[in-house]
């Protein structure tokens, strides 16, 4: 069976304008890269990665708020890519949808709760009043927020973190999407209520068979939402596949390097420094070799003279990387 | 369902007026807390005492002969006019034996007429202006951006001579030109700088995704996102259009019957403003008049910039 979603050599360049010696050039910063992917029904797949990697660019291009430079999408067998307006954008906008990393700024303010989830009711022809009451009522007890009419007409200033990421997480499931981008949501919110928001959307894909292309950058969250995942570095996907698989067995450096940097509970415990050196350097034009090269501690000779890896996958095991033999 | 029933128990439109309401009486608060703000409001409070008092002063104890505004004229001063103030004319009579109290009053009316009117069409327009260009950017924005440049520079004023030998410049149509042509000046910038920082917010993006049209976006978001501003503006732009009426009929450059503006024209024609300080009451009331009621409405309009900029807030 073809995958819901297939991704292929998705690409997105932002211009950026710089000026040296007075001579204005026009360089580009590679913010999704040639990736490539697959998400199955009812699936939760994971993109993990640093600061500044494209993690929000490619979960963006997914939903249609951007446009790729290059590249395919495919959402069930049809090609979503060049979609411009018409009805097919219209069922597209139904099937897909995006929960936000902020929910302090996702939300309205001026909106009460039922405003901001009975608007895509309303957008996708829910003309009736008392259904969108209905729908609303019925969707807010789904996300817990329970009894739904003591939520549905408080402004998002009367909300809490996590009441407002729930409220969030109703807009964008009320219409019944099959396909929801979940952008770090629970990376703004307090330590305390993250588990509960997981465990929502983990609900939710139980109720509604809806599966998640879901970023993050906290590898422990990744482990607990994600069935497969992808690590990617300056927009490239460097290594994917199953979770368990890719955190007990990573076979890329830059995977080895996020797992060895993930701090540890016991506290007698010292970690070894972390193996790579310096920081991420934005992807203004990149040299066309290895993206990882420069912080790379095992780089060789060869990764300076051939161009960035290709993805190789055995089994369902994938990485991007000349020396990473499949053992 | 059970949901159903249970949430149905309040109609929504009930529920929207009990919730606008709250933040009525919040805003108020707000409001009242600005201390200019209500005083503004105050002032214009007064005014509209005047204009309310004017038709009922005509028709109980001022006899329409000699306190008409336009054509009334006291025949038991003839030759002393301008009279000084006395108990029959509280501010005195202008030079042609007219009652500048009357005058001064029955003005209030027009200059509301022509303020608010005004007001309305400049900031209606600058608001959709601000909002669709924000929205849209590229060749709308550059277009709409250097039409607004032209008009801030453009001797307004100049214009409005030029078109007076051109059409016969009432009011309603002074109120219009204005309105129109303010609405696509530097209002728009203002505006449009608001709705930006709309633009950029994630619940815009909600929006796109949940399948809003442009049309959508902008109505249900950016606009009721700088209305507040739009509204704060407003107050600003009704100072400008009394000012305004105010020197163009100084200058004799309206067809107009009777303004605070054409009390001094009058004064001024006659020969009366030279000695300044001897026949005070034809040019004080209506200077006062017009100060006062600008006054009034740029100090609602600074009120109000609590509530649309929180930063102002003292908590
Ligand atoms: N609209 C834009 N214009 C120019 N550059 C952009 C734009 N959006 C993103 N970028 C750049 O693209 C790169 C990837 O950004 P993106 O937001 O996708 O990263 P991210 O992985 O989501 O990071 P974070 O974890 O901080 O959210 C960054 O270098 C960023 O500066
Ligand atoms: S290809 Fe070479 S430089 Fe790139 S990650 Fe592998 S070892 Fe490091
Ligand atoms: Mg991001």
């Amino acid at each position: 069976m073809s995958p819901l979603v297939a991704v292929d050599s998705l690409t997105k360049l932002f211009p950026v304008k710089r000026r040296v010696f007075a001579l204005r050039v026009r360089h580009y910063v590679h913010a999704v890269d040639g990736v490539s992917f697959a998400v199955e029904e009812g699936e939760i797949f994971g993109l993990v990665g640093e600061s500044g990697c494209g993690k929000t660019t490619t979960g963006k291009l997914l939903v249609k708020l951007l446009e790729p430079t290059s590249g395919r999408i495919v959402l069930e067998g049809q090609d979503i890519t060049r979609l411009r307006r018409g009805p097919a954008l219209r069922a597209f906008r139904r099937k897909v949808q995006m929960i936000f990393q902020d929910p302090y700024e996702s939300l309205n303010p001026r909106f009460t709760v039922f405003d901001t989830i009975a608007e895509p009711l309303w957008i996708h022809g829910v003309r009736s009043l008392a259904e969108r009451e209905a729908r609303v009522a019925e969707i807010l007890a789904q996300v817990g927020l329970t009894p739904p009419e003591t939520f549905m007409f408080r402004y998002p200033h009367e909300l809490s973190g996590g009441q407002r990421q729930r409220v969030a997480i109703a807009r964008a499931m009320v219409v019944h999407p099959k396909f929801v981008v979940a952008d770090e949501p629970t990376s703004m919110l307090d330590v305390s209520i993250r588990a509960g928001i997981m465990d929502l959307l983990l609900g939710l894909r139980q109720e509604l068979g809806v599966s998640y292309l879901y970023i993050t950058h906290d590898l422990a969250v990744a482990r607990y939402m994600c069935d497969r995942l992808a690590v990617m570095y300056l927009g490239k996907i460097v290594e994917v596949g199953p979770t368990e698989e890719v955190l007990q067995n990573p076979l890329h450096p830059y995977t080895q390097a996020l797992i060895a940097a993930v701090p540890v509970p016991d506290p007698t415990y010292t970690r070894a420094p972390p193996e790579i050196k310096g920081d991420v350097v934005a992807a203004v034009n990149p040299p066309p070799q290895c993206r990882f090269l420069p912080r790379c501690p095992r780089a060789q000779d060869l990764c300076r003279t051939a161009p960035h890896p290709p993805l190789v996958e055995h089994r369902d095991h994938g990485v991007a990387c000349y020396l990473a033999g499949h053992g | 369902m059970a949901v159903e029933s249970r949430v149905r128990l309040e109609p929504l439109w009930r529920v929207r007026a009990r919730l606008f309401l709250r933040s009525f009486r919040r805003n108020w608060a707000l409001f009242w807390e600005s201390r200019i703000g209500p005083l503004g409001l105050g002032i214009i409070l007064l005014f509209v005492l005047m204009m309310v008092a004017h038709p009922i002063l005509m028709a109980t104890v001022w006899d329409p002969r000699v306190y008409d505004p336009i054509v009334g004229f006291d025949p038991d001063l003839v030759g002393k006019h301008p009279a000084p103030p006395s108990p029959a004319h509280p501010l005195g009579t202008d030079p042609i034996g007219r009652d500048v109290l009357s005058q001064l009053m029955w003005s209030t009316r027009s200059e509301f007429a022509l303020g608010v009117t005004a007001a309305l069409i400049t900031v209606t327009i600058g608001t959709l202006i601000g909002a669709v260009c924000a929205y849209f950017g590229g060749i709308v924005d550059a277009i709409f951006m250097r039409i607004a440049d032209l008009v801030m520079l453009f001797p307004f004023i100049a214009l409005l001579m030029v078109l007076r030998s051109v059409i016969h410049l009432d009011l309603v149509r002074l109120a219009l030109v204005m309105g129109v042509f303010s609405g696509f000046g530097g209002i728009t910038l203002t505006l449009k700088a608001q709705a930006l920082t709309v633009k950029v917010k994630p619940y815009i993006e909600a929006a796109k995704v949940a399948g809003g049209s442009a049309f959508h976006i902008i109505r249900r978001h950016i606009i009721p996102n700088i209305l507040p501003l739009s509204f704060l503006y407003m107050m600003f732009s009704v100072t400008g259009a009394v000012f305004t009426e105010a020197v163009l009929s100084y200058f004799g450059l309206l067809d107009i019957r009777m303004s605070w503006g054409i009390m001094i024209h009058t004064a001024e024609s006659a020969g009366y403003l030279g000695a300044f300080g001897q026949y005070w009451w034809l040019w004080a009331p209506p200077g006062v008049a017009i100060t006062l009621l600008c006054f009034a409405f740029y100090l609602v309009g600074r009120g109000l910039e609590t509530l649309v900029n929180p930063r102002l807030r003292k908590r």
